[in-house]
Order: C-alpha cells, then sequence, then structure tokens
C-alpha cells in the first residue's frame, strides 16, 4: 500500500465545486509580505468585484480595498464602438490622490488592452502608487486571440492559490505584450519578482522605488 | 472557507405594511409605532413596498425595508435588511445590513455587511466584516477595520498556515542550549563556541 492510499491528496477544485480551476501563485504571498507592514494600507482592485478576495485581504491584512472594475470599462467601450476613446477615459478614471495607494491588483486587464490604453492606464497606475509600494500584474505569454472573449475572475483560495474563474466580456485577450514592453510600460517601477507558470502565465510583482 | 455567517437571515415580511411604516408614510420614525412581527424573541419592522421615506429613521428594532428611503438611516444596536424591492439612497448606520436590494450611499455597520445575490451597493463600506456574493453589484470601497489592532499578534488565519513558522523555531533552540552548558557538567557539554 502506498503512503498516498493513506493519505489521499484532496484537490483544491473539489473544495470549490470545479467551478473554476485552481492555480499556483507565486506572486501573490510575496505582495501580501510587502504590504504586511504598513498598518490599514490601501488597496486598488481593478477586477470584478469578488467576495472572497474582499474578505481575504481585509482579514489578512486588514486593509482598505477600492475596487475598480475595469472590464465593465471595457465591455462598455466595447459595445458602445467607443473604443478609441478609452484611452482618454483612462486618463480621468482614477479619482485617487496622487501617491495614495499601498498596493494595486491588476490580474490580467492588461492583456485585454491595446497599447495606447495600456500605456495611460499604467501611467495612472504610477501616479496613484505610493512610493515602496507594489503592483501585482498577470501577463498572457501565448497568443489567444482566436479564443473567444472570456475575462478571468481571480478568485483567492489561499496564499499560494488562485481560482480562475472565467466569464463571458466582449473583448478577448490580445496579442500578448513582450517581456521588455512591460518593463518599459511600467518605468520606473522596479520588477521585483516574475514568473513564468506552467499556465503560460507571467506572474510580476513591480515597486515604486522610493523618491 | 470563508465562514459566511448566515446569521442574518432575511425576515419574512408581512404582506401588508406595518403601521410602522404608515407611520413612517406620514413623516413619522417607523420605530416609534407598534411593533408587528416578532421573529425569536425580536422585534422586527417592516416598510412596505409603496412607502417612501425622506428623511432620517432611527429605531431599536430590526428592520426591513421593502419601500425607498432617502436620507439617513440609523439603527445601531439592530439588523437592518433591504428587501429586494428596498431601494436607500442614504447614510446607513447599524449593527449589521443585509443588502438585497439597492443602496446608495456610504454604509457602516459595527457587526457586518451582507450583499446578496441581486444585491446592490454603490458607496464605501466600513464594516469588521463584510460578505459580496457572486452576482452582487458592488462600487466603492470597503474598510474592513481588524478587530485586534496589532497586527503582530493576529491570529493565524486558514489561509497563512505557512507564513510565520519559521522564525520561532530558530529562535527556540538558543536558549535551553545556553541554560544546559551553564548547569551541566563542563566535560559533558563542551561549550565550544564560547571557549575559543
Amino acid at each position: 500500500m502506498a503512503l498516498s492510499d493513506l493519505f489521499p491528496r484532496r484537490r483544491k477544485d473539489d473544495e470549490f465545486g470545479g467551478d473554476g480551476s485552481v492555480h499556483p501563485t507565486k506572486v501573490l504571498d510575496r505582495f501580501l509580505a510587502a504590504l504586511g507592514g504598513r498598518s490599514q494600507p490601501i488597496l486598488l482592485d481593478l477586477g470584478p468585484v469578488v467576495g472572497p478576495n474582499v474578505t481575504f485581504f481585509g482579514e489578512e491584512i486588514g486593509c482598505k480595498i477600492l475596487v475598480e472594475d475595469l472590464s465593465k470599462d471595457i465591455d462598455r467601450h466595447v459595445t458602445q464602438g467607443t473604443f478609441d476613446a478609452l484611452p482618454a477615459f483612462l486618463d480621468t478614471r482614477f479619482t485617487q490622490e496622487t501617491e495614495a495607494i499601498d498596493g494595486i491588483l491588476c490580474w490580467d486587464i492588461f492583456d485585454y488592452l491595446d497599447r495606447p490604453s495600456a500605456d495611460r492606464l499604467a501611467r495612472q497606475l504610477k501616479r496613484v502608487l505610493r512610493p515602496q509600494g507594489v503592483l501585482l500584474a498577470l501577463f498572457s505569454t501565448v497568443d489567444t486571440r482566436s479564443t473567444q472573449a472570456t475575462y478571468t475572475k481571480h478568485v483567492v483560495v489561499d496564499r499560494t492559490h488562485l481560482q480562475y474563474r472565467p466569464y463571458a466580456g466582449a473583448r478577448p485577450k490580445q496579442r500578448p505584450v513582450m517581456s521588455r514592453d512591460i518593463q518599459r510600460l511600467f518605468e520606473p517601477l522596479r520588477i521585483t519578482e516574475s514568473f513564468l507558470l506552467k499556465t503560460n502565465l507571467r506572474e510580476m510583482l513591480f515597486r515604486k522605488p522610493p523618491p | 472557507m470563508w465562514k459566511r455567517d448566515e446569521a442574518v437571515k432575511p425576515t419574512s415580511a408581512p404582506a401588508t405594511p406595518t403601521a410602522a411604516a404608515v407611520a413612517a408614510h406620514h413623516g413619522g420614525s417607523p420605530s416609534a409605532s407598534q411593533p408587528e412581527p416578532r421573529q425569536h424573541g425580536r422585534e422586527v419592522v417592516n416598510i412596505g413596498k409603496s412607502i417612501v421615506i425622506k428623511g432620517e429613521l432611527s429605531g431599536s428594532e430590526d428592520l426591513t425595508i421593502e419601500g425607498q428611503v432617502e436620507g439617513k438611516i440609523e439603527l445601531k444596536d439592530n439588523v437592518l435588511t433591504i428587501g429586494p424591492n428596498g431601494r436607500i439612497k442614504a447614510h446607513v448606520f447599524a449593527k449589521a445590513l443585509v443588502v438585497q436590494g439597492e443602496v446608495n450611499g456610504n454604509v457602516s455597520a459595527t457587526e457586518k455587511v451582507e450583499i446578496r445575490d441581486g444585491g446592490s451597493v454603490d458607496g464605501d463600506i466600513v464594516s469588521p466584516r463584510v460578505a459580496i456574493a457572486d452576482g452582487a453589484h458592488f462600487r466603492g470601497s470597503v474598510d474592513m477595520q481588524r478587530k485586534n489592532a496589532p497586527q503582530q499578534t493576529a491570529p493565524p488565519r486558514p489561509a497563512a498556515p505557512a507564513a510565520q513558522p519559521s522564525p520561532p523555531r530558530r529562535k527556540w533552540p538558543s536558549p535551553p542550549r545556553a541554560r544546559h552548558s551553564r548547569c551541566g557538567p563542563v566535560r559533558l557539554v563542551p561549550p565550544s563556541p564560547q571557549g575559543r
């Protein structure tokens, strides 16, 4: 009898009803560690509202969470046929004060943007991020443009696992952003962590240098 | 895993508007009127669908709102439930808030805020516990103050089992060794680092 028979592994999918696949994450733990030393940090979440995430981050780091669902904005511009106006919209989208945010969860939002929109969004995020603040972003490394338009809810299972829950959207993922372009996009932020996962997803953590 | 507390359950609202609702419709506070249905010994007041209240609403009973309220709602020691037909445009202060309808305005709860499937909140939430169901709409910020103020002494949570254990392990061995070398016979435990 094998040892694994005595102690069968319980799949994470089983715990969550198989609604979405659960994948390991390496960067989330570092993100939380970077925010851990701060008292009542302010977190900006650019993904859709996910109840378990709000609970997790609230309980884990006692933070204030601002939820700004950008996928809804993208959808609205796509369906109204005003996608060209998205860069200008992103210039005024964030009303937060300069250097007011301790951590930003971008998830995979940059995969859905064209270059001008990505530039404008990155500029705004760099503006609102506090020195020593951290930004988490996921980038697809394979071209999935042919697939149907779906967004992904990233549900935090624990510090080292994320559940990917796909849901229908109006815009598919765009061409993957090259590593050097990512670096340029977020300059002067420093890349502190970069992991290429088996899911062909690149997890990156950026930190804003002190002035 | 997220320990969603089901303690706050929607009140089974009576079909007809209560006396409290009628009183509120005429400009009075519903809490001042006679209590209606009782659930587990607690008084629950219902504001019906057709009721519109503009102004300040306060009281000391659990309240279910199916109508419209604009202004301010204050139920600091009670549960406020916004029913599926409820439309609130107000600052809300309550012990616990359950949202099944629409809330426009900032929300502050001393115990918990629960936005159920189909519920909608546009505003900032301040509460130690917040539960947002799938299918709920929320736009704003969530401020969950920690109950245990010092962060270092926060109890370990299920999501972070492997984050903290290493430092105590490193610290433990040194004090017993030092004590042992001091108390024990010198020839059995040679204090090599100190001897050099």
